[in-house]
């Protein structure tokens, strides 16, 4: 008997349970609850979060898929095309680390190659809890261990990503896994499940009772018993996934297969029933012939288990015994579980009895969306005026610590256990601004990257939104790459609070906002919401992940200074902005103020000059200012050059002098240029409507920064570098 | 010459490989599938980096008794020239082509970086384009790459001039911080005492072309077909 204590399990509401009843025109039993549970969840359903998602631009002539598959699709010419997409795991990564993070590199491999596409690049945008913590350094461990155990084995190389440290992401970490493939453009493939009479294969894995509920569990708040919730989890296994890869990508290239789909969120269910309805068709399954790892599974369990590396085909019935020979080249079994039907519903068997009998379209398609009451955020906590806040004596010193913060210092501790060069594509690793991967065979080249600063969100949704957006172009522009295409990851707190709608529809209006002056469609994303943990939200974090082109591999730039004796230029305008930066935060323990303005239209018009001056290689190196202001983009710059040179720079600003050295004004970029090709790059900027001015040279082995003639900071390169790159390890200090 | 790429199913390494020596050294190349048995008449076979197996067992343990590697070993021993690079070095050692083992790298992390080795005898079939000292810039990316060997077996490995890579910092010197993975004597590469079987950690073919950073990888496929390729080199067993 179904009851109130029963949907509460389920996460159902009261409501919805009697629209199920009306749309199936029956009492659900036990099973087909389960069903509902798991595809009206917030995680499959996107119920909360789906009448704000249609703000986003979808269209553009690169477009060949937009939202609502398991991918987005963008032409990028010459018969190919990209695959991306970002998806969280946040919730099993805490529960987790290690399993959490690994299947969620797993669980987006497979939304890439489920398409036809053959993964190239993998990125991770990761949130913590700060590092002097041992509970988040062990959290931290384990997902980073996670991610390269997973992407190592599998050979896609994880070629950059992000990492942030805030203590609301303490009990809350944030996983948010990024993958691109390549693929031709006549050979696509889509969750169809077309033709009556064809045949449904499972393929990979055995089911087992793990993460049953997995996508249940990723739509509610956290309490303090989620240590009982490790269950929920999946166990990843990389080599299955890789012999999954390639079977998969065989019988796609020899053209033997009509659809494929994944098993992920909410497993069984979602793959039969999502491909039975986008072909209007219907789906006869025998449970009897899924292959299970463990004895006594009920019908329940097998159709909501998230065991991982598994696959739904669909082929007609001539090409069964093909697509079977080729998994069995990969060791694999890939036996036929049912049959495409004509009716629209799913009539799922177990033991010679029906135990599932509804429309697919009521499960795929109806599930209710909510337009949840906002409560549209106030101002930000004011900074206290900059008047009450003295200018440190020692600006050095104030660099060195912001080097050390977590969020600012060197992440080789972190990639330096990914593999980051399989496949030998990789131009540009991680720490660049963006990634650059070459094309094999073609003069084009991909870039990418990952970007969002809660901190900037929270404090303002709308204007932190545009940021992110703003801030992953210019990461793009800075090595030489037009964007053409955006897919996010909004991480948000507990839907059914006002206040975190409000910041949700905020941020979504920002990120709209952006792309539309960019001019780059979204294809697609994911919401995670909920992440709140014992009562307390994270910062609303948009993450943005946006594929650039670039159209000749020789002509991109790097963030180091190419040579002693070249003109240092800053791009952009400098602003007293000191609300939400990272210098407030570390020197004065203040997470307060209105974060940088940004003007879009001079945004784009600062990137577009970068990118024709790459192209024109009137550019040396070029480094986006961004946390930690001028300074820290100064010594960032001194460090990615090889052999490391310093720099002497002389500003003339109203500005005083924190403001100036640390200040996070966006748009803003540092370029270095030859000597004889300073002339003809500032006249170029004019021309483009762009502020650029030289502010100094590189050389030496220090670096200098006056103002108004007076010196603020004077540091070795050596100690500088330094504290950057030994903070990290510090935390993780292990004796050899 | 040509070069056969040994494919088990979690190599991954297999197409890099491939795309080094078909595309940068332009020599034919073809892909040796592991159920096979067969070695289409190639002159030098590459087991390539990845996870044979999935290596949740000890490294490599399982890709020995693949069909493939009874032809590999038979081919080995007969003189033919074999080159194993990261997880083909360990298939090599539990072969039982090279001596020794690897142990989990010292900071128990899965290590991705470029890595300077120095070349440590260059009369060697793998080392011939180089010279003696010379140091080569070229990535490293394993979880598994700490040499082992006791005592007895790496005094003779030393004797014999069997060492043929060992990390060292960018001016040659061999420091504790260069050996990365804690090598014992910091091997980054041994042949067998026959000199026809090569293992090493880093990926030369990750080093093959300059927009990826190093050329310096191309001096091991250089050696390899200047030493095959050479008038009067040793036919093929």
């Amino acid at each position: 008997m179904i009851d109130k204590a029963l949907l509460d399990q389920h996460n159902l509401t009261e409501d919805e349970y009697r629209l199920i009843v009306e749309l199936i025109g029956k009492e659900p039993n036990l099973t087909e609850l389960g069903i509902f549970s798991v595809m009206w969840s917030e995680h499959c359903g996107y119920k909360s979060s789906r009448v704000h998602l249609k703000k986003f631009p979808t269209e553009g002539p690169r477009v060949v898929q937009g939202p609502g598959e398991n991918a987005g699709i963008l032409d990028i010419g010459d018969g190919q095309v990209v695959v991306f997409k970002i998806e969280s795991h946040n919730h099993p990564s805490y529960i987790e680390p290690y399993q959490g993070a690994a299947t969620g590199v797993g669980g987006i491999l497979r939304d890439i190659f489920t398409m036809g596409a053959r993964p190239i690049a993998v990125l991770d945008s990761l949130r913590f809890g700060p590092p002097d913590d041992a509970k988040n350094r062990s959290v931290m461990e384990g997902v980073v261990s996670g991610i390269s155990g997973y992407g190592n084995s599998i050979g896609v190389p994880t070629v950059g990503g992000e990492v942030y440290f805030d203590p609301c992401y303490n009990l809350n970490p944030l996983v948010n896994v990024f993958c691109l493939g390549l693929a031709d453009k006549d050979k696509i493939f889509y969750a169809k499940a077309e033709g009556a009479g064809n045949k449904v294969l499972y393929v990979g894995a055995k089911t087992g009772r793990d993460g049953i509920h997995g996508a249940t569990m990723a739509s509610a708040e956290f309490g303090k018993e989620t240590e009982h919730k490790r269950p929920n989890v999946q166990v990843g296994d990389p080599f299955k996934e890789k012999l999954l890869l390639e079977a998969c990508l065989e019988v796609m290239d020899r053209g033997l297969i009509v659809g494929i789909q994944d098993m992920g969120a909410a497993g069984l269910t979602c793959s039969t029933t999502e491909m039975a309805a986008k072909s209007h068709m219907g789906i006869v399954v025998d449970l009897d012939q899924v292959p299970q790892r463990e004895m006594g599974m009920t019908p329940y369990e097998i159709l909501l288990s998230e065991s991982q590396e598994r696959m739904l085909l669909v082929a007609t019935p001539g090409k069964v015994a093909a697509v079977q020979a080729v998994f069995a080249k990969w060791d694999l079994d890939a036996p036929v579980i049912g049959e495409v039907v004509e009716g629209g519903r799913a009539l799922i068997s177990f033991k010679g009895e029906v135990v599932v009998d509804i429309p697919v379209d009521a499960v795929v398609n109806l599930c209710p969306a909510y337009d949840r009451p906002i409560l549209r955020p106030g101002p930000p906590p004011p900074a206290p005026p900059l008047e009450s806040l003295p200018v440190p004596d020692d600006l050095g010193a104030v660099l060195l610590k912001l080097l050390a913060s977590p969020t600012i210092a060197d992440k080789e501790w972190v990639f330096r256990q990914y593999d980051h060069m399989v496949q030998t594509n990789t131009v540009l690793v991680p720490g660049a601004d963006a990634a650059v991967l070459r094309i094999k065979g073609s003069p084009k080249a991909l870039a990418m990257t990952l970007d969002g600063n809660g901190l900037y969100t929270r404090l303002d949704p709308r204007t932190g939104a545009r940021i992110a957006v703003a801030e992953a172009c210019r990461n793009l522009a800075c090595v030489g790459a037009r964007p053409i295409g955006v897919t996010n990851c909004l991480n948000f707190g507990n839907p059914e609070k006002p206040e975190v709608m409000g910041q949700f529809e905020q941020a979504v209006a920002g990120i709209a906002e952006a792309c539309r002056t960019f001019g780059i469609p979204v294809t697609g994303g994911n919401v995670s919401f909920y992440n709140d943990t014992e009562g307390l939200s994270i910062h609303p974090t948009p993450v943005l992940g946006i594929v650039g082109l670039i159209d000749d591999i020789r002509e991109i730039a790097r963030p180091g200074f190419r040579a002693a004796g070249d003109a240092v230029v800053l791009i952009g305008d400098d602003r007293e902005e000191l609300g939400g930066t990272e210098y407030l935060k570390t020197h004065y323990g203040l997470e307060a103020g209105a974060p940088p303005a940004i003007d879009l239209e001079q945004e784009k018009r600062n990137q577009e000059f970068l990118i024709e001056s790459i192209e024109a290689g009137l550019v040396a190196s070029a480094h986006d200012l961004s946390e930690g202001g001028l300074a820290v983009a100064l010594a960032e710059c001194a460090f990615h050059a090889r052999g490391r040179i310093g720099c002497r720079v002389d500003l003339e600003s109203p500005l005083r002098d924190d403001a100036l050295l640390f200040g996070e004004s966006q748009s803003r970029i540092l370029v270095t240029c030859r000597k004889a090709g300073l002339d003809a790059f500032l006249k170029s900027a004019a021309a483009h409507g762009v502020t650029a001015r030289a502010i100094g040279r590189t050389g030496g082995s220090e670096l200098v920064i006056q103002h108004a003639g007076r010196t603020v900071l004077q540091l070795t390169v050596r100690q500088a570098f330094r504290a950057w790159k030994d903070s990290l390890p510090s935390f993780f200090q292990v004796k050899t | 010459m040509k070069f056969g790429v040994v494919q088990f199913p979690g190599s991954n390494c297999d197409f890099d490989a491939y795309h080094a020596l078909r595309h940068a050294m332009k020599r034919p190349t073809v892909m040796l599938w592991h159920k096979d048995h067969d070695l289409q008449g190639v002159d030098c076979v590459v087991l390539p980096g990845g996870f044979a197996y999935g290596d949740y067992l000890r490294v490599g343990a399982i890709a020995r008794f693949s069909p493939l590697m009874q032809q590999v070993k038979a081919f080995a021993r007969g003189g033919g020239h074999v080159i194993g690079i990261c997880n083909g070095f360990q298939v090599l050692l539990e072969l039982g082509l090279l001596p020794g083992a690897m142990l989990r790298n010292k900071n128990l992390k899965f290590l991705c970086q470029p890595v300077h080795i120095r070349i440590e005898n260059a009369r060697t079939d793998f080392t011939r384009a180089g010279r003696k000292g010379q140091v080569l810039r070229v990535p490293i990316a394993h979880f598994d790459g700490n040499y082992y060997a006791p005592a007895r077996t790496l005094n003779e490995v030393e004797a014999n001039g069997e060492v043929v890579f060992r990390y060292c910092d960018a001016d040659g010197k061999v420091t504790d911080e260069a050996n990365v993975n804690g090598s014992l004597h910091a091997i980054a590469g041994i042949r067998n005492a026959a000199g026809n079987v090569l293992g090493m950690m880093p990926h030369p073919e990750r080093a093959a072309e300059a927009l990826l950073g190093s050329t310096d990888g191309r001096t091991v496929f250089e050696s390899l077909i200047l030493s095959l390729e050479r008038p009067g080199a040793k036919a093929r067993p």
